[in-house]
């Protein structure tokens, strides 16, 4: 029988995974944009199994919520990458340096 | 057992896509293996009974958002050897982040404290329990203020992502308010006076 801890693990690996892809692949947006997903999903994962577990639902609900908003940041994320490209043809991190920060 | 042979198909086929995803190189390649990541975990979520957010990971994610990623990817013209510089600098660094904190959080999540010994295993519900239903209870009756927000979040989503992406320079032939305001009458419109000519 499956236990908690299992799918708990499942999540932890994957939420350290892409905290290692964020730091190997810190130049390239789109990567980063995907280890942000990748980050959620687990997120989503720990959700879902922890709703299961208690037999509540609205763990379920909270990972409705999540979705709609990955969804809305990815667009938007994607859309500043888009106009970032066309002003400066480069979507590399450390072009980003016009407000000196 | 049938189900822990599906749930370790699964889980490793989310940890391997996964690493995948982060290591690489082409950015396409990269998306279509965060597609394999997301279907493979809704395939843990199905084993959750967690159909309706299965179900929607599937359409919204890789049917909507992924979609997108790749649409980006191809549109935009990326130097790769650029991106790849000290790739291979941060390894370590990234390597000891991540095996520290899955070690931390490994000794948190593991079977000492979330085992069967501590939490009861699950039996699957009984054949008339409806996961739609009553997801969609809860949300309506409950989490109907939150839900409406969501709403209003999407919303600003896509004026956002247009007003951002939208050109106004050449393309568009919409109207410029600025120039209709300050048109004159006689900018447009000329009154000539016809002089007869006379009869002979």
């Amino acid at each position: 029988m499956l236990a908690l801890s299992d799918f708990l693990t499942v999540g932890a690996i994957l939420f350290c995974l892409s905290v290692a892809g964020i730091i190997i692949n810190r130049k390239n947006v789109i990567i980063l944009l995907m280890c942000i997903e990748l980050m959620l999903l687990a997120v989503n994962t720990n959700f879902i199994a922890f709703s299961r577990y208690a037999d509540d639902v609205s763990g379920q609900v909270f990972v409705f919520f999540i979705l709609t908003v990955a969804a809305a940041e990815a667009a938007i994320g994607l859309a500043i990458l888009v106009v970032l490209f066309r002003n400066k043809n480069s979507i590399n991190v450390e072009d980003l340096d016009v407000m000196k920060g | 057992m049938f189900e822990q042979v599906l749930f370790y198909i699964f889980a490793s086929m989310v940890v391997l896509s996964a690493a995948m995803v982060i290591f690489i190189k082409n950015p396409v390649h990269a998306a279509l293996f965060l597609v394999l990541a997301f279907f493979s975990s809704a395939g843990l979520w199905l084993l959750l009974e967690a159909e309706f957010l299965a179900i929607a990971l599937v359409l919204v994610y890789v049917g909507a958002v992924m979609v997108l990623f790749l649409f980006v990817v191809m549109m935009l013209d990326i130097n790769l050897a650029e991106l790849r510089e000290g790739f291979a600098r941060y390894v370590p660094v990234a390597l000891l982040v991540s095996v520290g904190m899955l070690i931390s959080l490994g000794s948190i999540v593991g079977s000492d404290n979330f085992g069967l010994e501590k939490i009861a295993g699950i039996e699957p519900y009984a054949s008339d329990y409806n996961n739609t239903r009553v997801l969609g209870l809860a949300m309506y009756q409950d989490y109907i203020w939150p839900f409406e927000v969501a709403a209003v979040i999407l919303l600003v989503a896509i004026v956002a992502a247009i007003t951002l992406t939208l050109r106004t320079t050449r393309q568009t032939k919409a109207a410029d308010p600025d120039h209709q305001v300050l048109v004159r009458s006689k900018d447009r419109l000329r009154v000539i006076k016809v002089v007869p000519e006379e009869e002979e």
